[in-house]
């Protein structure tokens, strides 16, 4: 390193956050010191590395300045989570919930109590969350889910702090910012819930469990403690189906026994296909997560749709509309996100495909 | 002939039976008299789908009553006609016989498909590389064909120089290509508690292997002057919507990590993160980011949603297991397997697959009787590090009911535990990271079923 006092200086200040070495860089240093793969990469400019340096650390490293409000944080929820999550972050439609299980007990222990129990039923996001950093720099990069990176950095602030408030664990009228970030940390009701398990992280570890190398008579009570109940049989689609014409097995018809009635069957025996047709367009722009055949999710149900606007001409126009800015009203109070990377040609035939209930 | 037998080839002769008869694959008994008497007009039809099946069967009764078998004794088209040009098709694709082989879903397990999992068909695989269009597919906001000339990848951080790579000047740089299997840390994880889904590919098929090539990082950081002393840990990035993050350790990164854009000797698939994805030999499949475009070099772990909220092993005592990241000694008997039907007694070739994120497999157990007994199989060559290894072993089925398992050793003298030892110490809860002994039941008709034995 003391070669290149130039160098150090620029790492150095990358270090303490500021990205000034660039300027040092010039083109004649770089060639000074000759690299073993020269002509290949280029050095990155500080709004590049601005532009995609986004990770938050669990020391906050990375943290922008910011704040937001908890009541600020509940009109985005409402606007823009909702529609997934559950207006308290409860549901499970599309994911895990978010919120539930913690206590006010466990927020002085920093060990969520439900963890230990084997019969609770759901493990929600703040039952396992340690770091708050996590939560911060998952819903900056990743949320919403159908349109990542879209908010500002006050409102994920601003969201961060809701959801915590749906917890419990902040007032309605607290304000998250870059300095009391900190302070949230602690009161996290999972904060001492996790330890870094080497055995698993270190190749030269050698495990936690472990067998011997028993070859005959071997001590064993040879029975069966579970099997797929019958009803399961052809939970998976026709099994036949999954195994080739040939070889030394076949695959054992489970439609024949049990008829095809079973309705899991036909989304298990659906292929994943590359074939683009409309069904599949909806998987791709994600109206599945909101949308089914049948039932209602968070918005109508294709064949619901396809009803209410049986005979009308100017459907297929009108609800491509619609698709592409969202909006709430004709169906409820939730509204729908807007669609605006979806090509003309896929907005269309989603409209359709809409309208002939999702055939 | 026994009665087992003789029910064997009744389910193949008669429709009652539980063997699956492949569509117009084969005659019945009525119809091979005919073909003997030259009736032959049904047979086109049949024909044109035929595969050899009666005879693969060994559908004996029925051909003594014929001159013998109609596959050979009338010639099939293909035999009599002109095939199809070269380049037909530019890119070729399997055998329309082929097409039960898919990846495919396990109903309920996701809710929404661009944050779910396609398992692959591990059951009808051979050797130890798995088939690009086969290989499972795990995403967690959807997946992306990425333009290539317009991809980046930047190393910042801990680096005296930060840098920008284009795929030109990565592919520019010195190559490796090496075979390893990525298995997801949750692969398996539908199984901790109970038995819950029917075949291998359920069980076991978030798992593939494939030969890779690419840069290492070793060069990359290099490249870029990064922190020696301080630089312990890499934050690896994905380029796509959930921005998929996950850290690596630096020992790792220098050992054998790196960056692919290949896959058995043609580009990755953009299921698999094309045009760029890391490679981390051994480490569970959520470490391999696709659609790579960054790197960080840092001083600490960086607690990402992936390594906080999911890929956490929660413990009987509430306690979550952070950064497990190495994915165990592991095997499973590929055939026979769950959602299987024997065609009747006599030999068979037990075969199946074994793999270690902590080197290369040293041997590899069989048992048929649900592990009271072991023979030593036969390993296929090669046996790489990190690497899936074929094993296999003959069996000579009498018609009783048999438990196969296989147990697995890797090079560190670790033995894949069976599912009550992982039990004990870490309870059924924890989703990951189980690599338990697999169970196959064979029942006396044949068919093989997937069981948890004490
Ligand atoms: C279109 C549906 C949708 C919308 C809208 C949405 N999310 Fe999500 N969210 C998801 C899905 C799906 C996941 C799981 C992604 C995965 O598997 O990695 C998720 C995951 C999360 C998680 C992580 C949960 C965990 O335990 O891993 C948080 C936190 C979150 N969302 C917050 C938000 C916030 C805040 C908003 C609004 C700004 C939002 N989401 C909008 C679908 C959505
Ligand atoms: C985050 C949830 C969500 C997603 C994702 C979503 N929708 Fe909707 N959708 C809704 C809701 C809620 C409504 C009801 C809106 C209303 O009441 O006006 C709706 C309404 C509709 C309607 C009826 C509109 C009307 O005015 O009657 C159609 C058609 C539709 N969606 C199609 C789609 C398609 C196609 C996609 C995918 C490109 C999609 N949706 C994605 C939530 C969603």
């Amino acid at each position: 390193m003391s070669m290149f006092p130039d160098r150090v200086r620029c790492y150095e200040a990358a270090m303490a956050g500021t990205i000034i070495c660039i300027g040092v860089m010039s083109a004649a240093f770089a060639q000074s010191i000759p690299l073993p793969y020269t002509g290949i990469g280029r050095t990155a400019t500080p709004a590049e590395i601005k532009a995609w340096d986004i990770d938050v650390r669990p020391d906050f490293k990375g943290l922008p300045p910011g704040a937001g409000s908890v009541a600020n944080g509940q009109q985005i929820w409402e606007t823009k989570c909702e529609s997934c999550h559950g207006t308290f972050g409860e549901s499970n439609e599309v994911f895990t919930p978010i919120t539930g299980g913690t206590t006010p007990e466990d927020r002085v222990t920093g060990h969520v109590e439900a963890l230990m129990r084997s019969d609770f039923p759901q493990r929600t996001t703040l039952m396992k969350l340690t770091q708050l950093s996590t939560l911060w720099d998952y819903i900056n990069r990743a949320m919403p889910w159908n349109a990542p990176k879209s908010l500002t950095v006050d409102e994920v602030y601003a969201v961060t702090a809701y959801i915590l408030n749906l917890g419990d664990i902040l007032p309605a009228d607290f304000v998250l910012s870059d300095k009391n970030i900190r302070e949230v940390q602690a009161m996290l009701p999972n904060r001492n819930g996790m330890l870094k398990f080497e055995p698993l992280w270190n190749i030269k570890g050698s495990g936690d469990v472990h067998n011997t190398l028993c070859m005959t008579d071997c001590k064993i009570d040879a029975k069966t403690i579970s099997s797929l109940p019958d009803f399961a049989r052809n939970a998976h689609g026709n099994l036949a189906e999954q195994n080739r014409l040939i070889g030394p097995v076949q695959g054992i018809n489970t439609a024949e026994v049990f008829g095809d009635a079973t309705p899991a069957k036909k989304a298990a025996t659906k292929v994943v296909s590359t074939a683009p047709d409309a069904s599949d367009l909806a998987k791709k722009y994600a109206c599945v997560a909101c949308h089914a055949t049948r039932s209602k999710l968070i918005g109508p149900s294709y064949k619901d749709i396809s009803a209410k606007y049986n005979g009308d001409v100017g459907a297929s126009a009108k609800l491509a509309a619609k698709i592409r800015i969202g909006g709430a009203g004709t169906w409820g109070t939730t509204p729908m996100p807007a669609h605006a990377a979806i090509s003309d040609e896929d907005l269309h035939a989603l409209a359709q495909w809409s309208l002939s209930g999702g055939q | 002939m026994t009665e087992h037998n003789r029910k064997l080839l009744d389910s193949v002769t008669e429709k009652s039976g539980r063997i699956q008869r492949a569509p117009e694959n084969f005659l019945n008994a009525v119809q091979l008299v005919e073909v003997a008497a030259g009736r032959r007009d049904f047979l086109r039809a049949a024909f044109m789908s035929a595969a050899g099946a009666t005879a693969a069967l060994g559908n004996r009764a029925a051909l003594a009553e014929s001159q013998g078998d109609p596959n050979i004794l009338t010639l099939p088209e293909h035999s009599k006609g002109l095939g199809q040009p070269v380049a037909t098709r530019g890119y070729g694709s399997p055998s329309v016989w082929e097409k039960n082989l898919q990846r495919r879903e396990s109903p309920g397990l996701t809710r929404v498909g661009a944050a779910g999992v396609s398992f692959c068909p591990l059951q009808g695989l051979f050797g130890i590389i798995t088939p690009n269009g086969l290989h499972f597919e795990r995403h967690h906001q959807g997946w992306w064909d990425i333009d290539p000339t317009k991809h980046r990848f930047m190393i910042n951080g801990l680096v005296k120089n930060p840098k920008v790579y284009t795929m030109n000047d990565l592919m520019r740089l010195p190559s490796v290509s090496r075979m390893h299997f990525i298995e997801c840390g949750a692969n398996t994880g539908m199984e901790w508690g109970n038995v819950a889904v029917p075949t291998v590919q359920y069980t076991h098929g978030m798992l593939s292997c494939c030969e890779f090539t690419g840069v290492p990082l070793s060069v990359l950081l290099e490249d870029c002057g990064f922190d020696k002393v301080k630089g312990k840990y890499l934050l690896a990035e994905g380029a796509d919507g959930s921005g998929m993050t996950r850290t690596i350790s630096m020992e790792r990164a220098l050992d054998d990590c790196f960056v692919a854009y290949a896959m058995n000797g043609e580009m990755l698939r953009p299921e698999n993160g094309y045009p760029l994805r890391l490679v981390v030999p051994g480490i569970q499949g959520v470490s391999w980011v696709k659609w790579l475009r960054r790197i960080e070099v840092g001083d600490m772990p960086y607690a990402t949603k992936d390594e906080t909220l999911h890929y956490v092993d929660l413990m009987p005592d509430g306690m979550q297991r952070q950064y497990t990241s190495i994915q165990e000694c592991k095997s499973v008997i590929t055939t026979p397997s769950g959602g299987q039907a024997l065609l009747g007694r006599g030999f068979y070739n037990i075969t199946g697959l074994a793999w270690s994120g902590r080197g290369r497999i040293k041997r590899v157990d069989v048992s048929i009787d649900g592990g009271r007994n072991w023979r030593i199989a036969r390993l296929e060559t090669p046996i790489l590090s990190k690497c899936f290894t074929r094993f296999n072993i003959g069996w000579n089925w009498q018609g009783g009911p048999a438990v196969l398992q296989s147990r697995a050793v890797d090079e560190t003298g670790y033995v894949q535990p069976q599912l009550n030892q992982l039990r004990q110490v870490r309870g059924s809860r924890s989703i990951y990271h189980n690599n338990a002994i697999q169970s196959w039941q064979v029942n006396g008709s044949g068919e093989v079923s997937n069981v948890h034995v004490s």
